[in-house]
């Protein structure tokens, strides 16, 4: 059993001492702690310099929604998109499994939380990943000895979509498929930009869910912003690849879709601006309005 | 040597109902019976070495003991990543097995020679590499493996001496032969090759001959009395397979120096690639590379000062070493 996620959220930022209706759907529940989640994620990025941000926004409300309302004991998560580090420790930072302490090293001399997860500290990052085409493999072979074994719990996985241009993917996707693994849930962020260009651009494997669904899983589209489509896909019992739909920087408009914010820091007005576009009136006006994000 | 892991494997699985293990579509006319004994924990993931490594070190990372076999170029070359970053960098005692190692797939060409194996593992974290002089070094070989919470690469050859009875049970260190005329220190079959050419010569004539089975960059002690017996040999051989580069001499070489003892004048007999681009059997590639016993006994003589020996081939004169 993976103690961390035995262990419930005795503290989490995000609903100790903010004001979260609990009379709120979950849906809108979710969104609150979205937004507050971005704006600590922008903020941890901004104080550290660091880049990543665009993956990171794109990928957050999945992981939200898997965390908060998927993930239990007996089941694992990995990252393969581990250049999503930050997301995933927002999440974990949303759940009170990281401290504002521990976002304060993020990048920093002597830190856990480096800029790819990195193994051996917290029990809900089982591996280290970072190299694009690793975090998948190792998934299958998680779900795959669970499976063997007879054990409980399923396995999640994220992936990035231009990461499935590494061939390991592919290996693993016919060693899945093969074995008719009946536990492993692989979520592809497709946010459409990759390192140096557009994935269409770059090396287009489109459609990409045709191509997977021919390997004989069951393909999911989702809109990767909407927590209650996301969890509902989630819930779906048994293996099955979900192509969520998403947008790069989602959330900050000077962001959205822009290749830049794979690499680029924030700068002090741009901080300024995502912060304001982030605000809890803004927050409220959007949910006001049946807003997303 | 594969027949001899076959067995050592069925050993350990009969006792260990955790283990997992998988081929890269390898095994034909070896591993049947293990196939047949793990029933789906024998698992063929087919021709795909970097996602086997990565599902090995999943099924470690939820409890489950694996091995990974391919032969040795495509079980450590090809998924190097994956070894670095999946197995060892999480600090997951996986298990590799590489079959044919050095130049032992031969005639099938470079692509399946496997002669820098261990060099370019032993860069990594916390491996430790197997190397099996005899076919009865393989049982005790893979239980050790087993049994240390690291990650393994297991190097199989071929036995290549003419009688394993004669020789003393598996030990990280060995001593096969006692001789006068210098000490050679070697790694894998090669170590029955010179015991079958030397063995029977007087002790005067031959030089001590030490086998090393198993190392890690960790290791830092040596014996004492290897320690002792190099610095009174008038000559030192390294012998080994694989190229000179992260090779047993330079791993050697270092941990004497560290434990201060003076090297005698020094002999590395190793893979040197293809020096005439042409390409053959074992035996062919072991002969341009001078890997043959009585081309390093002249070779070891020559270091030490002492004249050739009356019963060195023509090997000895025709390839330069």
């Amino acid at each position: 059993m993976d103690p961390a996620l035995a262990t419930p959220a005795h503290h989490s930022p995000l609903t100790d001492g903010h004001s979260v209706d609990l009379n709120l759907s979950a849906d809108t529940e979710l969104q609150l702690i979205a937004r507050r989640a971005r704006r600590r994620l922008l903020r941890m990025h901004f104080e550290r310099k660091v880049g990543h941000i665009g993956g990171n926004l794109s990928c957050l409300d999945a992981l939200l929604a898997l965390h908060h309302r998927i993930l239990r004991p007996e089941d694992s998560f990995v990252l393969s998109k581990g250049h999503s580090a930050g997301a995933l420790y927002i999440t974990l930072w949303s759940l009170g499994l990281l401290a504002d302490a521990d976002l304060e090293t993020f990048h920093a001399e002597g830190t856990l939380l480096a800029g790819h997860p990195v193994p051996g500290w917290h029990p809900r990052i089982p591996v280290a990943t970072g190299s694009l085409g690793h975090g998948f493999p190792v998934a299958t072979g998680m779900a795959f000895a669970r499976a063997r074994c007879g054990q409980e719990g399923r396995v999640f996985c994220l992936t990035s979509d231009g990461e499935w241009q590494e061939g390991s993917m592919w290996e693993s996707l016919i060693f899945a498929a093969h074995q008719r693994l009946p536990n492993l849930t692989v979520m592809v962020d497709l946010n459409g930009l990759q390192g140096f260009g557009s994935t269409r651009e770059v090396a287009s494997m489109e459609d990409l869910g045709q191509r997977l669904a021919a390997f004989g899983i069951p393909v999911l589209h989702v809109d990767g912003h909407d927590h209650l489509a996301v969890t509902a896909a989630l819930r779906r019992p048994g293996s099955a690849i979900l192509v969520l739909h998403t947008t790069k920087g989602a959330g900050v408009s000077f962001m959205e879709n822009r290749m830049e914010w794979h690499y680029l820091p924030l700068n002090a007005e741009q901080y300024a601006q995502a912060l304001d576009e982030l605000s809890e009136d803004a927050v409220a006006a959007a949910l006001a309005a049946g807003g997303g994000r | 040597m594969r027949n001899s892991f076959c067995q050592a494997m069925l050993a350990r699985a009969a006792q260990t109902p955790q283990l997992f293990f998988l081929t890269g579509d390898l095994g034909f006319m070896a591993l049947e019976p293990l196939r047949d004994a793990l029933g789906e924990r024998f698992v063929n993931v087919g021709v795909s070495e970097q996602s086997m490594i990565a599902l090995a070190a999943g099924i470690r990372r939820n409890g489950g003991e694996s091995w990974a076999y391919s032969i040795a170029p495509f079980c450590y070359a090809r998924p190097f990543e994956q070894i670095r970053n999946d197995v060892c960098l999480n600090g997951l005692p996986v298990r590799l097995v590489g079959n044919g190692g050095g130049y032992a797939y031969g005639p099938m060409g470079g692509t399946h020679h496997a002669i820098e194996d261990y060099g370019v593992l032993l860069t990594l974290s916390g491996l430790r590499v197997y190397v099996p002089a005899f076919g009865a070094d393989v049982a005790p070989m893979v239980a050790a493996m087993g049994a240390r919470e690291e990650p393994g690469y297991l190097r199989l050859g071929r036995s290549e001496v003419s009688d394993e009875s004669a020789l003393p049970a598996y030990q990280r260190w060995r001593c096969l032969l006692e001789g006068a005329a210098g000490l050679v220190v070697v790694a894998g079959p090669l170590a029955g090759k010179l015991w079958n050419a030397w063995q029977a010569r007087d002790r005067a004539d031959r030089p001590a001959l030490w086998v090393l089975g198993d190392w890690s960059a960790d290791d830092q002690e040596l014996p004492a009395a290897l320690c002792q017996a190099i610095a009174a040999a008038p000559a030192l051989a390294v012998v080994e397979e694989h190229v000179a580069q992260g090779g047993l001499a330079a791993w050697l070489l270092y941990r004497l120096a560290l434990a201060g003892v003076a090297c005698p004048p020094l002999h590395h007999a190793c893979a040197r690639g293809y020096p005439s681009g042409r390409y053959g059997s074992q035996a062919f590639h072991r002969r341009e590379c001078g890997l043959e016993a009585d081309t390093i006994l002249e070779a070891l003589r020559a270091a030490a000062g002492l004249p050739a020996s009356a019963l060195a081939g023509p090997a000895a004169q025709s390839v330069a070493v």
